[in-house]
């Protein structure tokens, strides 16, 4: 009986870790945006749906398109594609829109980005089906389950949870332990000084938008494969991501990753605990948090 | 210094030279027609109480303000047009701002590294740590875990390897022990020796006396006196009516 429950546990814990890499690489995506933009991107779940869009596209529509009906954009390549696309979008975002409000209240960045993210929405809502279309695009080398010893796990999941976090710690090494991510710490803190140093701040903000898009493409396309390909995905999900970007804090790197994953994994805990609160019991952690330590778990407290 | 360390650096070329400069935080006028002039191996002071826009001149200087309009030339080139981080550059120019800008999620060395080198004659890092020698000890510290006296060397020191030739020092000696003040005096010293060009602010008139060949008095974002090191003797009256609140 307690060998049952603790592989009960552990497989709702791996289900729990799947959700979890994508809170991870989302609010991660936050975290350096607002780190260095002090912009709060609502576009973000629009972002991360337009990834697993164009990954639909490119396999499903993109050869009718053009004319070559035998043509699918396969996953591997997907996997730099997409997320240059989205990154791309991102920077024209930054480029057009975002850069004229940065001397303004953060609140109209806030704004002007829950706009773009109803306006992308409305779009494909427009064109695709709103209850979800599946991306056929999974690889063949990925197909079928593993076994873990406690459970059967889809081998793609396993993908996805193992990728994910590689690219989260690569994220992270870049920012804390390189010398082009001592820029980016130290523009976070003081702009006006790392500019005064003859750093091109703008760019590096431009750049950053991008890879934070970059980053929610690359979840979309990820989640493709698992979750049905539909015009609301990504504003279902940013509304957790979000509570997970407010108990990690923001703009903490680490906190965005570990909140992520740690969340993931509660409410994966939860589901085997008491399942009916699996949902809310994010909600509920992060209004604890809020009234105990309102700067996040990792946020830096009075500043 | 003396009459003739004057004499001599009015035979050089004009490092800096800025007219006309004024300068706006959002909708307050702040900078109304700075005039002054710094030639290459010189060290001035912008004297003046608080508030009386000399930390804005460095800024704006650097472009950090909302808005200004004249002419800052900096080795005859115009400037006032440029982004932030073009100035640098072109000017080889260092800034240290007030309160020394140390950030606080970089270690010591990273703080170090962190300027881009603008040119050649950048100070290397071992002679950096003969300079500094406290800065190697705490390298892996992080910047704000650092004493003021210590993360004033550090904030002198990521200017010096950057291969800054103009340095705008703003107050650095404020709020720091008599000793450290001391040994800044000697690093200033040493620095005029080897060429360097300063513009310090300072609100130390004795540490400033010590070092700069030339004084501005700045009052309501004006130049209103301008004070040769020969004719400090005679102007205590003039320098003490300026700076008394």
């Amino acid at each position: 009986m307690m060998h049952a429950s603790l592989d009960l546990f552990l497989a709702q814990g791996m289900l729990g870790l799947n959700n979890g890499v994508f809170y991870a690489m989302l609010s991660l995506g936050l975290a350096i945006i607002f780190g260095l933009l002090n912009v709060i991107n609502f576009a973000h779940g629009a972002l991360y749906m337009l990834g697993a869009f164009i990954a639909l596209i490119g396999y499903s529509y993109f050869g009718a398109w053009i004319g070559v009906p035998g043509f699918h954009l396969n996953f591997w390549a997907a996997l730099i594609v997409v997320p240059l696309i989205v990154g791309c979008f991102g920077i024209l975002i930054e480029r057009t829109l975002l850069r004229w409000l940065y001397r303004f209240d953060p609140i109209y960045s806030l704004l002007l980005t829950f706009g773009v993210a109803l306006v992308i929405q409305g779009l494909f809502s427009n064109y695709f089906n709103m209850s979800g279309t599946p991306y056929p695009g999974q690889p063949e080398s990925l197909r079928g389950i593993v076994n873990l010893g406690f459970m059967y796990f889809p081998k793609y999941r396993l993908f996805v949870i193992v990728f994910s976090i590689v690219i989260c710690a690569l994220t992270w090494l870049f920012i804390e332990r390189t010398r082009l991510g001592s820029y980016l710490r130290a523009a976070a803190e003081k702009p006006d000084l790392v500019k005064a140093f003859g750093i091109n701040v703008p760019r590096m903000i431009t750049l950053t938008f991008g890879f934070g898009t970059a980053l929610a493409g690359l979840a979309g396309l990820l989640a493709a494969p698992i979750y049905s390909v539909s015009p609301l995905m990504g504003a279902d999900l940013i509304i957790v991501v979000f509570a997970v970007v407010v108990i990690g804090g923001m703009g903490s790197i680490m906190g965005a990753i570990v909140t992520g994953l740690a969340l993931g994994l509660i409410e994966g805990a939860m589901k085997v605990v008491y399942a009916p609160a699996s949902n809310t019991v994010i909600f509920i952690l992060m209004a604890v948090v809020l009234l105990v330590r309102p700067s996040g778990l990792f946020g830096r407290q009075g500043e | 210094m003396t009459p003739t360390s004057e004499a001599r650096a009015s035979t050089l070329a004009p490092m800096l030279s800025v007219h006309d400069l004024n300068a706006y935080y959002g909708e307050s006028h702040v900078l109304h027609g700075i005039e002054f002039e710094l030639r290459e191996g010189e060290v001035a002071t912008l004297l003046g109480r608080n508030g009386a826009g000399r930390s804005t001149t460095l800024r704006a200087l650097l472009g950090l303000v909302d808005r200004r309009s004249g002419s800052i030339k900096l080795r005859g080139q115009e400037t006032i047009a440029l982004p932030t981080h073009k100035i640098a550059p072109l000017g080889l120019l260092g800034y240290c701002p007030e309160e020394r800008g140390i950030f606080a999620s970089l270690t010591t060395e990273e703080n170090l590294l962190l300027p881009p080198v603008l040119g050649e004659g950048g100070m290397p890092l071992d002679e950096i740590y003969d300079m500094f020698p406290n800065l190697l000890e705490l390298r892996r510290t992080m910047g704000t875990r650092l004493s003021g006296g210590e993360q004033q060397m550090l904030a002198m020191a990521r200017i010096l390897r950057s291969g800054a030739r103009l340095l705008l020092l703003d107050e650095i000696t404020e709020g720091l022990a008599p000793v450290i003040v001391k040994k800044l005096g000697t690093v200033i010293q040493r620095l005029k020796q080897r060429g360097f060009t300063i513009l310090l602010v300072e609100q130390n008139f004795r540490f400033a006396a010590a070092l700069a060949d030339r004084h501005y008095v700045i009052e309501h974002g004006k130049v209103i006196d301008r004070i040769a090191a020969d004719e400090l003797d005679g102007s205590e009256d003039r320098l003490s009516r300026y700076l008394s609140v």
